[in-house]
């Protein structure tokens, strides 16, 4: 994009002089058209995806949910008047809407009470279930974001190079995506998140104490950056022959600048397609091995890991089981409608 | 046709290779073996812990460990499970064909629901039955399988009591009817995500192909709606559905992995689960194996049937 409008920056002046010479003729009309730059393709993406009301809904309750997720801090201290881990055993299983607890304020005998209720519920360790909610949502979403830019990094590089240098380079790198394609995730999920959280080297260490979870996107990334990487190796394939890449290396710009300058910017509406509808596959895989136990490890909360023992307390409390999912669904939902509406702004194809 | 399907064939060797270097490493990168856990029991020796790894040729470079590894999986037995010393290929035996039947239920749910509610979403363009269509099919595509598969539990095994809640058969009844009983909530829940995602997929294709001037031409000639549909139109949307299947191969696996974990499924996925949990390296690194060989296998299968089911597609 950047060398784009380079280019339109420079070109800019000398065809505002024409119209500036003629512009007498017409009134200055003609000069202002000529000065305002047309809408980018991003502009004119998002104008379609605007028109979209599932979509546009979609994205506001997107943004719900990531500023529920946010907003942990707030509702601990305001809303629910519980921290995520804090756990009263003579309140497990509370109903949601139950009363909590009904603390003396203003000293022992001041007669002052406050009636806190557990707006969801509480669980088997009588822990707020929406504190919870909140929290465990910043740990899905974060890993759902970070395992996203880690995948789409490797996917740039092995797809660009593939495609750019085509050659032996280009089927050493695919062959390598076959082979991750061809490993059924979760089996192998499984086993890397073992691998790293067993080796003592990591699991002793501080900052994995305080934020182990940080662990999970290097693990879900290592089989989530296949699909990019072929989709920019192709694109990069029918690319890297149009005159204007010719131009640039006659101009004698070195390898990285092509791919990186003149290349990389024609791929970006692929690139946020692929993004949003990557993005509830990596909240649902995270889910999932949070769910089994690999993933987001207790007392740190996440959607999934809030499911885990819910099983045991099917008959005693639904809800458990019940409102992490559902929070997982809602997010899932709302992004894959946004993706499909973005996908039906974006996509060249459907454009004529 | 034949040298297609030589050369294909081939092809997944190196393929196969590749995936067991793979696994070799990721499962050798995972510190510790069953073995490890052993030093923390006062009652083992340490030269007993020695004499055990000797045994699993644990104390052999890794290089080594792989070939002997690999000969094990040419001969067919995967090697030896480390707890039970008995050959892996034994254990996946017992448990492949419990994780097949429930793969395969939820191949045919997704395939007998998915194929007619496409078709006639993509005729009815628009009309009341599409929307719904659409709206539950992007709701079927998002919904967390494992939640999915609770949710089941709670309204129709807790809440009415129709299904059981787990297992493959009851206690003492190894009945069809008490077996199928058993494998409706599980197949579905397995089945939910394709079965949406197959949908939007198979209408897609169908209104592609509708477009065509070749269907066109089969209204003009007269010819009843259900024959341009189902003997013009079809055939054709159907073709790309065979890669689709190939490639739902996997996550049909990693989905099997959570489903037998939720309804107490003896499969290939509880066994990884629980091996991985062990660490039971050789277990691991067969079902691994083996569901990748299998997600290869079947692969290939749709590439043939494809190129069997397109006439265009006859040269190698």
């Amino acid at each position: 994009m950047a060398s784009r409008s380079d280019e339109q920056t420079k070109a800019l002046p000398v065809g505002a002089a024409d119209v500036a010479e003629q512009g007498t003729a017409v009134g200055g009309r003609l000069e202002h058209a000529a000065r305002r730059k047309a809408p980018g393709y991003l502009a004119r993406g998002w104008r379609r995806f605007r028109r979209n009301p599932l979509a546009m809904a979609s994205l506001v309750v997107f943004v719900l949910m990531v500023l529920f997720s946010l907003s942990g801090p707030l509702i601990s201290k305001y809303v629910s008047h519980q921290t995520y881990e804090n756990q009263v055993l003579g309140n497990t299983f509370k109903h949601p809407g139950e009363t909590a607890s009904t603390i003396q304020i203003g000293g022992p005998n001041s007669g002052q009470t406050v009636t806190y209720k557990y707006i969801l519920g509480s669980d088997e360790l009588g822990r707020d279930v929406l504190t919870r909610l909140s929290y465990g949502g910043r740990i899905s979403l974060a890993v759902s974001f970070i395992t996203l830019a880690l995948a789409l990094t490797v996917g740039l590089l092995v797809g660009s190079f593939a495609g750019y240098y085509g050659g032996w380079v280009d089927s050493v790198l695919m062959r390598i995506v076959d082979v991750f394609i061809s490993l059924p995730g979760l089996f192998v999920l499984i086993l890397i998140s073992s691998m790293i959280n067993n080796n003592k080297i990591v699991s002793n260490s501080a900052f994995y104490r305080n934020h182990g979870w940080l662990v999970l996107p290097f693990v879900i990334a290592v089989l989530s950056w296949t699909t990019i990487s072929r989709l920019i190796r192709g694109e990069f394939l029918s690319i890297k022959g149009r005159d204007y890449v010719d131009a640039a290396r006659v101009l004698g710009a070195k390898d990285t600048r092509i791919i990186f300058r003149h290349i990389l910017p024609n791929v970006i509406p692929i690139i946020i397609v692929w993004g949003t509808l990557v993005v509830p596959g990596l909240i649902l895989t995270e889910a999932a091995l949070s769910y089994l136990g690999f993933g987001v490890q207790i007392p740190t909360p996440s959607w999934g890991n809030m499911l885990t023992d819910s099983q045991e307390y099917f008959s005693r409390a639904p809800y458990l089981v019940v409102l992490p999912g559902l929070c997982i669904y809602i997010t899932v939902l709302a992004v894959n409608l946004m993706g499909n509406g973005l996908r039906d702004a974006l996509d060249p194809r459907l454009n004529d | 046709m034949g040298s297609y399907i030589v050369r294909r064939v081939l092809q997944i060797i190196p393929l196969l290779i590749g995936i067991s270097i793979l696994v070799f490493i990721l499962v050798n990168a995972v510190p510790g073996s069953p073995v490890s856990d052993m030093a923390f029991n006062p009652s083992v020796r340490p030269e007993d812990i020695a004499r055990i790894k000797h045994a699993l040729g644990l104390d052999q470079p890794l290089y080594k460990r792989y070939f002997v590894w690999i000969s094990h999986v040419a001969r067919g037995d995967l090697g030896l499970n480390m707890v039970t010393y008995q050959p892996v290929s034994k254990d996946i035996a017992a448990r492949l064909p419990n994780t097949l039947k429930l793969t395969i239920a939820a191949f045919f749910i997704a395939l007998v629901f998915s194929i007619p509610v496409g078709v006639y979403s993509a005729v009815r363009r628009n009309s009341w039955f599409d929307n719904i269509g659409t709206v539950l099919s992007v709701a079927g595509v998002s919904i967390p399988n494992f939640w999915f598969g609770l949710l089941l539990i709670l309204f129709f095994s807790v809440r009415l009591g129709w299904f059981p809640s787990g297992g493959t058969a009851s206690f003492g009844n190894g009945s069809v009817l008490d077996q199928l009983h058993h494998l409706i909530l599980p197949a579905f829940s397995l089945a939910i995500v394709e079965l949406a995602g197959w949908t939007r997929y198979i209408r897609g294709q169908m209104l592609e192909v509708i477009r065509q001037d070749y269907i066109r031409t089969a209204h003009a000639k007269g010819l009843r709606e259900r024959t341009v549909i189902f003997r013009h139109a079809f055939r054709n949307a159907f073709l790309p559905l065979v890669t689709l299947f190939g490639l739902s191969i996997p996550s049909f696996f990693s989905g099997a992995l959570i489903v037998e974990t939720i309804f107490s499924w003896p499969g290939i996925g509880r066994l990884a689960y629980d091996a991985t949990v062990a660490r039971n390296y050789t277990v691991i690194m067969g079902t691994v194996m083996m569901s990748s060989a299998l997600v290869v296998v079947g692969n290939l299968l749709a590439d043939i049937g494809y190129s069997l089911l397109d006439p265009r597609i006859k040269q190698g």
